[in-house]
């Protein structure tokens, strides 16, 4: 197909110029009330309310699943989302509400679910009519996901589910969850099936959601527990027994690495053009307004070399995900993709670790201070930055899947 | 001079830490301090002020808050080892406690070496509490740094980062004047002294700016005269730098047993979770870590009884080790926690917090190796 001086096909180029236009005309103003960064930092219905509608109107105009089949509410087109994320991120557009659906769920479900699942589900996930979460961990299995208990047991055509699951974000506002679920006790890989479970509907009855209160003392995360949830075969994903495949490739999405690009949410508010990785102009700029032990920080060497070489990090993550697209530079695509997660967490950690030396005595200061620096965003965002080196697989398990998938390293088990 | 080779960690060192071990161990676990501290958590308590005043009450009635007051003056005037000692149980209990604020003020008055200052030595014997207020808006550790001001015999203006600050019955005030920086004892109830809560992260102290607005004092107060009071900070510092390094080991040697712990008991991959390197080995290193801080702790301690002049070199290699230290071990504790460690329930947040807090306390890592390149240059 011909393309276009920036190497795009005329339907990519014409999809642009449909994004900026409408995008131009109907992002919203920001809320009265205070949003989030990110859509996992969503805590009241106005919030969510808000995110809602942005992601309606946003898939209204085409711009959230465009890469999906148009029979399950997609946009049908190829190679497109790219295209909407980045002039929804120049346009600094609102928090999505339904990542979860969005990121985690849809990519999996359009691979491995049925016909009916995907006519279903899929649209209202676009949508975000339908919201979801994420049922895999348990107390007993996080990294061993595989070793997890809850177990399904076959009726007829349906089952009867019961099971203790943790940690699973946005269980308080989710409609439905993806849930992985043991259905043989014989084989552990093996035993593994994938449904989707109702949550919302079933509050109180044979769903209970619990919130968990994390490290900064906000309650973003939940346990859940199954009593005798009973659901038809049809909600099923994938085959029987095949479920550790289907969590294989949510995890991809999940990290970054899947088929499927999750649409951009957030930047809303921001000052400059933001990507996830170029939050360091903020940190330049908390530099440039510092003073520590008496001078400017911009004066003091060896925080600007650290900063320096944060920037540089910056950059090369940023100039590596650009790479990754480029197919004949890239060479193995999964190894971009793979390392994607890892970089970014520690990344985010050390540079919000970075912002706090430079503030000093400021770092001890508490968001709700109103004479902490930059509004106390980055100690928050240091304690924050554990999330993510946790969630979706803990770095330290990604290094060996790393080791083991790209370099060939012996597995570690 | 030279230092002995056991620190001067003597019998009555070693018998007070026992002490301190076993009274902390069994008077203050750590799900006491959570109750403490973390139950019932509201944003809004970030200003909270929570401490246990009886047990206070029992360590004041133990003699330990005058352990850096001389015996001439009634205090227990014990080596500054002992008093790292019996810091670094503290810090293993993270005890929300004025303890270190109001040591920390009994050197600077001890340097002082005036009559106002025995006089405010003596408010200590009689167990009252003291926090040494002297910070910039931006929390500047330099001494020459100062953002409160005396004339004709009134003070005015903000001490910021002030430690302890509603634990306090007293502040160690340090202003400037034409003639120089002067120390001044002030009751923390005096008018004019409006103590300003900070919100901040660490669960177990508190923190605030204190805005003096023309208050006026006596001559008794006036515990440095102006210009003499770089001279007496000069020489307190190693002291101070020392037991809030001891106090970050303490808390440091409970993160990593704590953790340590977990990986042993935690089973994944049908394997306790320490069996995998990439948990094994930080543990390790942290512990590496621990080691040579508390060591160099404990030199500094050390030299502060036997070597003075090299008491500040020792004390700066001490904090900027116990800060690096504690930044890497507290990191790993939660992160080798996995999911639990990222919640409000499991205790390790609070240490990782209190940590954060004393990173920052008299300057971080880069400030001391500065200060140490300063004087090793010399
Ligand atoms: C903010 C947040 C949101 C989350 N949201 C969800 C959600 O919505 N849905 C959901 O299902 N889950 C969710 N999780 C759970 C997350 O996926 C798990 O916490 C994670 O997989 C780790 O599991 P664990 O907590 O049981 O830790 P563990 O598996 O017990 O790990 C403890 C430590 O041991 C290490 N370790 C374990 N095995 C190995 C090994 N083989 N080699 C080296 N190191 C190892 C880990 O790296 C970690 O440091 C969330 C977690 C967080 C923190």
């Amino acid at each position: 197909m011909a393309k276009n001086s920036a190497g795009e096909t005329p339907e990519q180029s014409e999809f642009r110029a449909h994004c900026r236009e409408w995008l131009k005309k109907n992002v919203p103003a920001p809320p009265a009330f205070k949003m989030p960064a990110t859509s996992g930092g969503i805590l009241s219905l106005e919030q969510l309310e808000y995110a809602r509608s942005w992601q309606l109107s946003a898939y209204n105009a085409g711009l959230i699943g465009c890469d999906y089949p148009s029979e399950y509410g997609g946009g049908g087109r190829s190679n497109c989302q790219a295209i909407a994320n980045q002039e929804m991120r120049n346009a600094r557009t609102p928090v999505l509400a339904g990542m979860v659906g969005l990121q985690i769920v849809a990519g999996s479900m359009c691979i491995h679910g049925s016909e009916a699942v995907k006519r279903r589900f899929l649209g209202s996930i676009f949508s975000a009519q339908e919201l979801w979460c994420q049922g895999f961990s348990e107390p007993c299995a996080g990294s061993d996901l595989a070793s997890l208990q809850t177990f399904a047991q076959r009726k007829g055509d349906r089952w009867i589910i019961n099971g203790h699951k943790v940690w699973t974000s946005m269980a308080q506002f989710a409609d439905w969850m993806l849930l992985a679920a043991r259905t043989d006790k014989h084989e552990k890989y093996k035993g593994l099936t994938v449904f989707v479970v109702p949550v919302k509907a079933e509050l109180d009855k044979s769903v209970t959601v619990r919130p968990l209160v994390k490290i900064t003392g906000d309650a973003e995360f939940n346990e859940v527990r199954l009593d005798n949830l009973e659901i038809e075969d049809s909600y099923r994903v994938g085959e029987i027994g095949e479920g550790w495949n289907v969590i294989s490739t949510t995890l991809a999405h999940e990290r970054g690495a899947g088929f499927y690009i999750e649409p951009l949410s957030g930047g809303q508010g921001l000052q400059s053009k933001s990507q996830k990785a170029e939050k360091i102009y903020p940190l330049v700029e908390l530099a440039r307004n510092s003073v520590k032990n008496g001078k400017p920080v911009s004066e003091d060497p060896v925080l600007m070399d650290r900063l320096m070489k944060m920037l540089t990090r910056s950059q090369g993550i940023r100039q590596m995900r650009r790479m990754r697209s480029v197919k004949d530079l890239a060479g193995n695509p999964a190894r971009f993709a793979m390392q994607d997660k890892v970089v970014a967490a520690d990344y985010l950690q050390q540079m919000s670790a970075l912002a706090m030396e430079i503030q000093g005595c400021g770092s001890t200061l508490a968001t709700s201070d109103p004479n902490a620096p930059d509004g106390g965003r980055w100690s928050r965002s240091y304690l924050d930055s554990f999330g993510a080196t946790i969630a979706g697989g803990t770095n330290e398990i990604q290094r060996n899947i790393i080791g083991e998938k790209i370099l060939g390293l012996a597995k570690t088990k | 001079m030279v230092q002995p080779r056991n620190f001067g960690f003597g019998e009555d060192e070693k018998a007070l830490k026992e002490v301190a071990h076993a009274f902390f161990r069994d008077k203050f676990p750590t799900d006491r301090l959570h109750r403490l501290v973390a139950s019932n958590w509201k944003q809004e308590q970030e200003s909270e002020c929570y401490w246990d005043r009886s047990l206070w009450q029992e360590i004041v009635e133990l003699g330990w808050l005058t352990i850096a007051v001389p015996e001439r003056l009634g205090g227990a005037g014990m080596s500054t080892v002992a008093v790292a000692g019996l810091i670094e149980e503290a810090g293993r209990a993270a005890l929300p406690s004025p303890l270190i604020s109001t040591l920390s003020a009994c050197y600077i008055l001890d340097a002082c070496a005036t009559e106002g200052a025995d006089l405010a030595l003596a408010l200590v014997v009689d167990g009252k509490t003291f926090s040494f207020a002297s910070g910039d808006r931006y929390g500047s550790w330099e001494n020459e740094t100062c953002d409160i001001s005396v004339s004709d015999g009134v003070l005015n203006g903000t001490a910021w980062f002030v430690q302890e600050a509603r634990k306090a019955d007293y502040f160690l005030v340090k202003a400037k004047s034409e003639l120089g920086l002067g120390l001044y004892v002030m009751p923390a109830n005096t008018p004019g002294v409006n103590i300003c809560a900070d919100k901040i992260i660490d669960l177990t102290r508190d923190q605030a700016h204190i805005v003096f607005d023309n208050v006026r004092y006596d001559d008794v107060q006036v515990v440095a005269a102006p210009g003499e009071a770089v001279a007496a900070l000069q020489s307190a510092t190693p002291a101070m730098l020392t037991i809030l390094s001891a106090d970050m080991c303490g808390a440091a040697e409970w993160q990593l047993q704590t953790t340590v712990e977990y990986a042993r008991s935690r089973v994944q991959f049908d394997r306790p979770i320490g069996f995998f390197q990439a948990v094994k080995h930080p543990l390790v290193d942290f512990m590496t870590e621990i080691d040579q801080s508390r060591a160099l702790t404990y030199n500094a301690a050390c030299a502060i009884d036997h070597e003075p002049e090299m008491a500040e070199q020792f004390a700066r290699m001490a904090k900027a080790a116990a800060t690096d230290a504690v930044g890497y071990g507290s990191r790993i504790s939660v992160q080798l926690h996995g999911g639990i460690g990222f919640t409000w329930e499991c205790f390790v947040h609070l240490y990782m917090k209190r940590q954060l807090h004393s990173q920052f306390i008299l300057g971080d890592a880069a400030y001391q190796r500065a200060k140490l390149g300063a004087l090793v240059l010399a």
